[in-house]
């Protein structure tokens, strides 16, 4: 059996650890943070007031149902998104935007696309079983 | 253990809302892969936006409600004191379950705002915090201490409070610190989902071991060095693993890193079961018969089949190819399914027994149910992973086709998803609804009896 102090101590580690990694990564988040422009951040509301997320993936992160869109700025360019809004497919409906909305939403996208390369093709693969982009 | 008297056992209105949800939640469900088949089924109506948030949010929200249900009665069981405080179970209770219905009506009337899982407006979040809040509040005053408590009281305390812990840190996002660059939303957003999933799985499993003890009738396991030692493995991996689900993210290295070695202390996990296979197996034989038990053999199954999947997905270099396929599709099905329905139905099947053993036949309905949905998530989950690797294959190997035509090819694949989908379905239907039939015949019975005894009463005091 474990001791009662054992038991302490080994959870106290852990705990410590957690918020202590935690407060690392809050306060060093990943990619540098800069004040979001004003279009950005009205398309990131209508990214979830739409729920593109639920058919769309960002990242490889989200639904399967539809491709994912975090290059698709860059790949495929702002008109072809825009087509795609204006009308929807026979699987995606067509969500009755108007020209600010699809202005805003593709300023979103735009922003996404910045931050890196989502394609799985792009990565190096390591024997050790690490990745690298 | 003191067995409850289950004819007041007020944790039962959790386990029936969870059990009403599960069952609803398949069938937005079966709608969800009819639209993987059919291209544009119900676009106007119930478009696939909707659909799968009322999917997710339905199953996701049984699996919450029950574990809560289940450990307040094992807790009272445990302790052999009757919950703290009643009426804020009570009020927990109506919180949360007004909360999901509201959640729910707003997705049918496709009116989001949040992310991923919690597709709700944020303002629906706060009633679940608060019930959230009244539930830690009544269970530490139920079980005081966790000074030498088995290790499922250890689970429970954790469970409850990472959940709240995780909870609040999905909601980060309403910072714009947080909010204001995606890999930074996304990193924090999946920091707290990964260790939310550990969070009610230290519930649930909580339960597991807690109706292991009460069938066995020894607590040796409970209060044994292996007992606390997995639970503190699984402790460090709530902790610290999450950055599996982020490995094709932009995100820090270390994060990466660190989830990969400590996602691979998995594999203690996995030798163990290998090693007590044996065991296990006459074990389960000798009280198969049961018919709670069935559902706890199965989730021993699906634990081992999930764990060597989450395992493999937890190496970077074939995170690569899984992530974004069906096969971390099949991966949450075989853990939210196989392993979190499973155990949870063994549990409810303990803590309901006085209305399940009323069913007239009700083994009539039970068995074919219970092979029907365990073959059915066998097709399903083998379906799925099957998709995935071809999707895989595209994804890093041919991105040039279109993605259209890389979806019509899986086409094969989906169909025999939707079809043991709706076959799983009618499985969990076929076990469940009877119960809910009885809970409630149970219920007017009681309510039609309390009725006569107070108009007896009435007429014989007038008459005196």
């Amino acid at each position: 059996m474990f001791r009662e102090s054992h038991k302490a101590l080994i959870a106290l580690l852990l705990v410590t650890g957690y918020a202590g990694y935690s407060i690392h990564i809050y306060t060093d988040l990943p990619q540098a943070n800069v004040e979001q422009h004003i279009q950005v951040e009205k398309g990131k509301k209508l990214w979830q007031s739409y729920n593109c997320i639920a058919c769309h993936q960002v990242y490889g992160l989200g639904g399967y149902l539809g491709p994912d869109l975090t290059n698709t700025y860059s790949l495929k360019g702002p008109a072809y998104i825009k087509a795609f809004l204006e009308s929807g497919t026979n699987v995606m409906p067509d969500f009755n935007m108007n020209n600010e909305e699809m202005e805003a939403l593709l300023a979103y996208m735009e922003d996404m696309d910045r931050t890196g390369i989502a394609s799985p093709s792009s990565f190096k693969l390591h024997l050790n079983g690490t990745i690298e982009q | 253990m003191v067995p409850l008297n289950n004819k007041s056992n007020p944790t039962a209105a959790f386990l029936i809302v969870g059990i009403i949800l599960l069952l609803t939640g398949m069938c937005w469900g079966i709608i969800g892969a009819f639209q993987y088949v059919i291209p544009g089924l119900f676009k106007s109506q119930l478009s696939f936006e909707r659909i799968r948030p009322l999917h997710v949010s339905s199953v996701v929200f049984w699996i919450i409600i029950t574990a809560v249900g289940c450990t307040l009665y094992y807790a009272q069981e445990h302790t052999g004191k009757k919950i703290y405080s009643v009426k804020l179970l009570k009020w927990q209770w109506a919180l949360f379950v007004l909360s999901v219905l509201f959640i729910l009506i707003t997705y049918i009337l496709g009116i989001f705002g949040g992310r991923e899982y919690w597709e709700f407006h944020p303002i629906l979040a706060l009633p679940i915090l608060i019930s959230w809040i009244l539930c830690l509040f009544n269970f530490f005053k139920t079980t005081g201490t966790i000074k030498k408590q088995p290790v499922y009281v250890w689970m429970w305390f954790t469970g409850f409070v990472f959940f709240l812990i995780t909870y609040i840190e999905s909601y980060a996002w309403l910072i714009p610190y947080f909010r204001n660059n995606v890999v930074n939303d996304l990193t924090i957003q999946w920091k707290s989902y990964g260790s939310m999933v550990g969070s009610w799985n230290m519930l649930i499993y909580g339960c597991g071991i807690y109706l292991m003890d009460k069938m066995s009738g020894t607590t040796t396991y409970s209060f044994s060095k292996i007992g606390f030692a997995i639970y503190f493995l699984g402790l460090f991996n709530l902790m610290f693993n999450w950055g599996h689900h982020i490995y094709t993210v932009p995100t820090h290295g270390y994060i990466k890193h660190v989830s990969y070695l400590v996602s691979m202390t998995e594999l203690l996990l996995i030798g163990r079961i290998i090693f007590l296979w044996r065991r296990s197996v006459k074990e389960n034989k000798k009280h198969f018969h049961q018919s709670g038990f069935r559902f706890y053999v199965a989730a021993d199954v699906w634990i081992f089949l999930t764990l060597l999947l989450a395992i493999a997905m937890s190496v970077p270099a074939i995170n690569v190819y899984t992530h974004g396929t069906h096969i971390t599709v099949a991966h949450t099905m075989g853990a939210t399914i196989g392993i979190n329905t499973f155990l949870l139905l063994a549990v409810v099947f303990d803590q309901l027994n006085p209305v399940i053993r009323k069913i007239k036949n009700y083994n009539r309905y039970l068995l074919p149910g219970f092979w029907i949905s365990n073959v059915s998530l066998i097709i399903f989950w083998v379906s799925l992973i099957v998709a995935g690797i071809l999707k895989a294959w595209w994804q890093v190997h041919h991105p040039e086709i279109p993605f259209s035509s890389m979806m019509q090819s899986l086409r094969p694949y989906f169909i025999l998803f939707m079809i043991t989908g709706v076959t799983l379905t009618a499985g969990m239907w076929m076990m469940l609804l009877p119960v809910l039939k009885q809970y409630f015949v149970q219920r007017i019975r009681v309510k039609k009896r309390m009725g006569i005894l107070y108009n007896r009463r009435r007429a014989s005091l007038h008459t005196s």
